[in-house]
């Protein structure tokens, strides 16, 4: 799988129009020409010298390059990536032999040609370097090994209780099937996508379900949703793994009833999520919750960037865990 | 073939249903009958003594007290029963288990495996104490002290001080005083990081150490312990001064 998801992916030209592309360029050629001086000069005065020099005749040039790619930058995002670089390539080997020709003659135009190819070769294969280092597919590699990932003790916990249940209770035993079912389906699909929060809201009370299920009376989930915008996105499966540790840490390690408290709200441009369990310090030595939580916020960060946050804390003998995004829907564009 | 007693320790209900289900369905092949349940390990060994059962079914994640520290205390019974361990998925119990030759079921439990597991069980009879304490591998919360039929567990934070006596060890808590019957090297190994020998014949609680007093009417350097909330000093032997000192000094 994530060899073909890397082709979806082709190298694709640098987009000439974009600043930090202009920049990488104009710093770039300055500071192979300084590193020319450098090499060539025997004193520091030289090295000033020299480099004026050579800008005399490379600044023009260079600027020339850019505005001139600037303005291609329609035609060239058209072309694949290879013929885009020749075309890069011709483009400004043509601007740098006119100016050569203009300014100093026919001699020693073809050491400047090979000069300038060279620059551009190792411009364009730095930034091709640099892209893939960003590449979506690498974020999109690890946002999957990032999928939550639901413990397997529930799963054969849960599994054991339909058992139990099908002679006793078939029609409960069908019904938690189906939970289980949506459940496993949500947690195999790709990880990539926003969904909304109605979807994700509905999942957790499944999840709820066959928690209560397993643990009776002893587990009590509160939910205060009634300002949880339904059409809110956010990545899938991010509350689940919350209400697991919730139950797993706040309800299972205690004989009398745990309750769970499950808040979302909509606060003007944020959607805040807030998942409460009872602290037991004794049990928070299993690893299992930070590395939840680690994943949580790597995720947030790939969907929302530095714009979502996640607190942990303790309050009132109560372990909470608050989340806060920004508000986006499928209307707003932004998702 | 006599009816074989059978105790269901499971924290959560469709489990032990479960249980009582598959033990129903292999009844014919063998008779059993099901003498007592417990939703957490401190009801386990509050009920398994006194219902004289045969066989635990005993699940390893239960709350208060996990299934392998029951096992550990309920084979300190005069006739302690055989324990077959339930569990969901728990590697390195099952590694455990596998390397201790203890016997143990996956849920969901399959009722062959369950029959061959009761078979076993009767034929090897209880489970001894030390292939348990191997296969925890990490110290109790709780000590106890096993009558006939009844265990009774005495928190281990609850432990002023351990001392050994002609036969047995005897264990203060701030209350009363308990007879044990294990030995002072054995406890001193399982609870390193919480005791500290004193003397050749007593451990105490790091924890509760309070300060030190001179003895009053000796010439020499002698030094008694003072423990939280409690009247009674100890004598801390000359080997074993320097190191105490410097484990104080340290807090």
């Amino acid at each position: 799988m994530a060899s073909i998801r890397q082709n979806v992916y082709p190298d694709a030209l640098p987009d000439f129009r974009n600043q930090g592309v202009i920049a990488r360029a104009l710093v770039g050629v300055n500071v192979l020409a300084l590193a020319a001086a450098l090499y060539s000069a025997s004193s520091w005065p030289q090295v000033i010298e020299q480099f004026v020099a050579a800008a005399a005749f490379f600044e023009p040039l260079l600027l020339a390059s850019v505005v001139l790619l600037y303005a291609c930058t329609p035609l060239l995002a058209r072309l694949p990536y290879w013929p885009g670089c020749a075309a890069v390539l011709g483009l400004v080997l043509l601007l740098a032999a006119g100016s050569h020709l203009w300014w100093l003659g026919a001699a020693g135009v073809l050491r400047t040609l090979v000069l300038a190819a060279l620059v551009v070769t190792s411009l364009l294969g730095y930034l091709r370097l640099r892209a893939k280092a960003y590449s979506p597919a690498l974020a999109e590699a690890r946002l999957q090994a990032l999928q939550a990932r639901i413990r397997p003790h529930f799963l054969f916990n849960s599994l054991n209780a339909v058992l139990a249940l099908i002679r006793r209770d078939p029609k409960r035993a069908e019904r938690t099937l189906e939970d289980l079912a949506d459940l496993f389906r949500t947690l195999m699909s790709d990880g990539r996508q926003f969904v909304r929060l109605a979807d994700e809201v509905a999942l957790l009370e499944r999840y709820a379900s066959i928690e209560q299920l397993r643990l009776g009376d002893r587990l009590r989930v509160v939910w205060e949703l009634d300002s949880a915008p339904p059409d809110a996105l956010l990545p899938p499966l991010l509350l689940q793994p919350l209400l697991e540790n919730a139950i797993y840490h706040g309800v299972e390690p205690d004989v009398g009833t745990g309750e769970v408290l499950v808040r979302i709200e909509r606060r003007g441009q944020r959607v805040l999520a807030q998942v409460e369990n009872p602290y037991y310090p004794e049990h928070q030595h299993r690893a299992g919750n930070r590395m939840a939580l680690a994943n949580i916020r790597e995720r947030l960060q790939l969907f929302f960037d530095a714009e979502a946050r996640v607190e942990t804390g303790v309050k009132d003998g109560r372990y909470v865990v608050q989340i806060e995004m920004p508000y986006r829907s499928r209307q707003g564009g932004r998702g | 073939m006599s009816v074989l007693t059978v105790f269901i320790a499971d924290d959560e209900t469709p489990a032990r249903e479960r249980l009582r289900e598959l033990l129903g369905d292999i009844a014919l092949e063998i008779p059993t009958r099901v003498v007592g349940e417990a939703r957490n390990g401190l009801e386990a060994v509050e009920r398994v003594p006194e219902c004289g059962a045969r066989v635990v079914l005993l699940d390893i994640h239960m709350p208060g007290l996990g299934g392998l520290e029951v096992a550990r205390h309920l084979a300190r019974l005069p006739q302690p029963p055989a324990v077959v361990f339930v569990t969901a998925h728990d590697r390195h119990a099952v590694e455990a288990f596998e390397l201790n030759a203890l016997d143990y079921l996956l849920k969901p439990v399959r009722a062959e495996r369950l029959a061959a597991a009761l078979r076993k069980a009767m034929a090897a009879g209880p489970t001894a104490a030390e292939p348990l304490a191997r296969a925890a591998g990490q110290a109790r919360e709780y000590l106890s002290a096993a009558e006939r039929n009844r265990i009774l567990l005495v928190p281990l934070r609850d432990v002023l001080y351990f001392k050994a006596e002609l036969k047995y060890v005897t264990l203060r808590t701030r209350e009363r005083e308990h007879l044990i019957e294990e030995s002072l090297i054995a406890l001193e190994r399982e609870f390193a990081d919480r005791f500290v020998r004193i003397h050749r014949n007593c451990l105490v609680a790091k924890g509760a150490i309070r300060g030190f007093e001179r003895a009053a009417d000796e010439d020499d350097e002698r030094w008694l312990v003072v423990l939280d909330g409690l009247e009674e000093r100890l004598p801390i032997s000359r080997r074993q001064w320097p190191a105490l000192r410097d484990l104080v000094a340290e807090k």
